[in-house]
């Protein structure tokens, strides 16, 4: 009742805010904030140091060297020991997979068949859901997330803004890949496939199917193999979850014989088959460094993604899905222990940042750069270090987190 | 103590479990060990005391380690910069500031300098070692023992190594009122349980706690379980009041053809109720907290409370009733109703209300490897620093009565210490090395230990998992 009176006013208030803005236009021209650090990882360059950023309603306006960047005396500014582009969860389940782990609140997997290409990520992302704001407060300003592994086409991931409470206003990418999964992982909740031979043959002949129909120029009244006829042209990234350095051959066997853009997803025995991802020019968005060696991820290292990455390979780190604890993984620690062992920190912060960004092709988001979404990380120290606190996150320009978390 | 001081000791103290005999136990893992390098370190080992009895029998024993230049935690004092440390006879001989230290002219030299070294880490509640109690035919087993299930020989260990865990508690799972025994072992080298006790005056049977549970956990829609927390508790209550009877009647019969047979079952509570065994209580909300506090009140047994997820919002109760909370630090809360409130600041919260505060692993909860990241984390959410390294240590010891042996850097102490490549709450610190009774366990400079602390191909092969779903 409350709510449906106030509305009105809120409305009148907002329409008076445009009217001004609209007879004043040098005043929305003005950047209204600047973030200020000792340490400034614009992941465009070397980081600089005393760097700005300079912040013009939702977009990044300058960054430079303190001397470099003039500060309007108007604008609030933000001070930090260390600041980076907002962070991104390379691929996760959070806002699909809940906090309190019971069937209402768990969407990151539909078991009634073993391929379902037509799920979308948007119809299941609960914007309010306490993880996000749980990552959020940590410095992750993107998530991409969405249907977890466990099928063999467990349907499609999308990227979000963590601010924002609808899904409309979160929403960055409505289809960012579609997540196929390999191996044992694929096979438990289901009658079949009950093999590996038999998934990758029920796989292949899906996708034969999708080529078959779109050759014959029939794809409408199928949401499946719409979205499979997208994969095969190359507009939408197959993310494949292949723990074992067997379903990784298939899985880059599967990329030669249908020409799709693969994303390596998960890829524990990846340090096995460095020459041959490399080869076949793949990107992997590798496990959380801390997964725990079980199953399917029994031999994961520590050392995998700095192995990759000398190797020339693209890695992210992702936080995965976990049915139990933590409810979600913080992609930030994860990186954090695969610095510690070999990967170089501008890698390591860069799997989070710009790699991520790269690999899942979002443009506006993982670096600090005129142009560029205004989403930052401050901190106040090294950004790895577990004593660490993130203390301000902006998201979109606007100030989403200002406690030392 | 590991090493004795004589030849004859040496061979002649197989009969006693902490007192295993560093030449027979090397034999033991010729035999069993899968791990040539640890078989080489021993085949030397073997060969140099088998060398000093046959020359000097009357002062056969290892020699002396000394480490010079470390900064030193002994945890119950101030920092150290600069410190010397003497390990000898499995014993901490001498601890100090370089110069103040009489250092024994054979000593092993150990020039540490920039590296830092504090007590072994001591884990109250760990499942590595594929431990098991207690099944579903019941909710309450007091007379299962983990020493039965116990794999001592199991790459999980290992892993606890890697991670600078010298003594730990292995404890059932959580899923059972009551699911059994637990055990407390020091990670020395060993292929049978015993070998591992952590208790030299008793069997390695006697050498643990009880573990119980509340909450959701053990909670079943159906049979020998409780279906809510109210029936959880009455069932443990009567399980209780049922051993008192027995342990009465025991009592009161004359003529021991009167007194009731023995019944496993009352003999592991009357443990519990003549303060023979600890409980350690898995406990999340609030409620469920004070209501193990209360269980341990009505039948006077002595209690540490574990996970404790919603122990920021009673501290002054806990403390109030003077019992200590083996903590866990999780990246995100939830995962389950009663544990969506998880914090990083419960220790920091704890330990300002004056409760003693230790973190453990719940290994594979959280990895052994990175058990130094579970009081960093602490650290961020303001715990004191010295505190959060106490946690990990002398107040682990403390909850599983070790204090006298164990946790801290202390003359006389058990010779359990880790070497460390830097700051011990650092993400950029290793761990160099583990040394159980002044024998080193772990050491990041030999390849194949070194894929303990990294995981890698087939290096946790059949690493089984503790599951709670």
């Amino acid at each position: 009742m409350s709510m449906s009176r106030l509305r009105p006013r809120r409305l009148s208030i907002l329409l008076a805010a445009l009217l001004l803005w609209g007879g004043l236009p040098t005043a929305s021209a003005q950047p209204q904030r600047a973030v200020r650090a000792d340490t400034l990882y614009t992941m465009t360059g070397d980081p600089i140091e005393e760097g700005v950023v300079l912040i013009e309603n939702d977009t990044i306006a300058a960054v430079g060297p303190a001397p470099e960047v003039d500060v309007p005396a108007s604008a609030e500014v933000h001070e930090a020991s260390v600041a980076t582009p907002g962070l991104i969860d390379p691929r996760g389940t959070v806002g699909l997979s809940g906090i309190y782990n019971v069937p209402a609140d768990q969407d990151q997997l539909d078991t009634s068949e073993p391929m379902q290409p037509a799920l979308r990520a948007l119809d299941a992302y609960n914007p309010r859901e306490q993880l996000v704001s749980f990552v959020q407060q940590l410095g992750f300003t993107t998530v991409h997330t969405g249907h977890a592994p466990g099928a063999l086409i467990s349907g499609q991931t999308a990227t979000f803004s963590t601010a924002g409470t609808t899904v409309e206003a979160s929403l960055r990418d409505s289809i960012t890949t579609v997540a196929f999964t390999l191996g044992p992982d694929a096979q438990a909740r289901f009658e079949s496939p009950g093999t590996r031979a038999k998934g990758v043959a029920m796989l292949r002949q899906a996708l034969l199917d999708a080529q078959a129909a779109m050759d014959g120029g029939e794809s409408e009244g199928d949401l499946g193999q719409a979205v499979l006829q997208d994969v095969l042209r190359g507009e939408v990234p197959a993310l494949i979850t292949a723990h074992r350095a067997h379903d990784i051959q298939t899985a880059l066997r599967l990329q030669e014989e249908f020409g799709f853009d693969l994303i390596l997803d998960g890829a524990a025995e990846a340090y096995l088959m460095t020459e041959e991802i490399a080869e076949a020019n793949v990107p992997v968005i590798l496990h959380p460094t801390m997964a725990r060696p079980s199953g399917t991820t029994q031999n994961a290292a520590f050392t995998t993604a700095g192995v990759l990455h000398d190797a020339g390979v693209p890695v992210a780190i992702q936080t995965g899905w976990e049915p139990y604890v933590p409810k979600t993984r913080i992609a930030l620690y994860e990186a954090a222990i695969a610095m510690a062992h070999g990967l170089p920190r501008e890698a390591a912060l860069a799997s989070i940042t710009r790699e991520a960004a790269e690999i899942l092709g979002l443009e506006s988001v993982g670096t600090l750069a005129p142009g560029q979404r205004a989403d930052l990380a401050l901190f106040d120290g090294d950004p790895f270090e577990y004593t660490t606190h993130v203390c301000t996150v902006l998201s979109g320009g606007e100030v989403v987190s200002d406690e030392c978390k | 103590m590991l090493f004795s001081p004589d030849c004859r000791a040496v061979f002649g103290s197989l009969a006693s479990a902490r007192g295993t005999s560093y030449v027979l136990y090397a034999q033991r893992n010729l035999s069993f060990s899968n791990r040539p390098l640890f078989r080489m370190r021993t085949v030397l080992l073997l060969l140099s005391l088998a060398g000093l009895c046959l020359c000097a029998p009357a002062q056969a024993q290892d020699r002396p380690h000394v480490f010079r230049n470390a900064t030193l935690y002994p945890i119950h004092d101030e920092p150290i910069e600069q410190g010397v440390l003497v390990v000898e006879d499995g014993t901490i001989q001498a601890v100090g500031p370089v110069g103040s230290v009489d250092v024994p002219a054979n000593a092993v030299e150990h020039d540490a300098a920039g590296k830092e070294i504090m007590p072994g880490l001591v884990d109250t509640h760990s499942h590595i070692g594929e431990v098991g109690g207690g099944d579903g035919s019941a909710a309450m087993h007091p007379d299962a023992r983990t020493i039965d299930a116990i794999n001592v020989r199991h790459p999980s260990l290992h892993r606890a190594r890697a991670g600078g865990i010298t003594t730990v508690q292995l404890i059932s799972g959580s899923g059972l009122l009551m699911s059994g025994q637990t055990t407390y072992l020091k990670l020395r080298e060993g292929g049978t349980v015993s070998e591992l006790s952590a208790c030299e005056e008793k069997p390695v049977g006697d050498c643990g706690g009880m573990k119980m549970a509340n909450g959701t956990n053990p909670q079943r829609a159906s049979g020998a379980f409780p279906g809510t927390r109210a029936r959880a508790a009455a069932m443990a209550r009567e399980q209780f009041v049922a051993a008192q009877e027995y342990r009465r009647k025991k009592k009161q019969a004359d003529d021991p053809s009167e007194a009731p047979d023995r019944n496993l079952r009352m003999e592991g509570l009357i443990d519990v109720l003549e303060g023979r065994r600890t409980v350690h209580f898995h406990t999340h909300r609030h409620d469920d907290i004070l209501t193990a506090i209360r269980l341990s009140e009505e039948f006077g047994f002595d209690l540490v409370l574990h996970h404790v997820s919603e122990g920021w919002k009673v501290a002054d109760e806990i403390a109030e009733a003077d019992v200590p909370a083996s903590i866990i630090v999780l990246d995100s809360p939830g995962g389950k109703h009663e544990a969506d409130e998880l914090v990083y600041r419960t220790g920091r919260v704890l330990e300002e209300a004056g409760v003693d505060v230790a973190y453990h692993t719940d290994d594979p909860i959280t990895d052994s490897r990175l058990f130094l990241r579970s009081p960093a984390i602490g650290v961020r959410a303001g715990m004191p620093r010295d505190a959060a390294l106490e946690s990990v240590t002398l107040a682990g010891a403390r909850m599983l009565g070790m204090e006298d042996e164990v946790g801290s850097l202390e003359e006389g102490k058990d010779a359990d210490f880790i070497v460390l490549s830097g700051d011990p709450l650092s993400v950029y610190t290793k761990i160099e090395q583990t040394w159980v009774e002044g024998t080193p366990v772990f050491d990041r400079s030999d390849p194949e230990d070194r894929e303990f602390a990294t995981g890698g191909y087939r290096v946790y092969d059949g690493a089984a998992q503790h599951v709670h779903e």
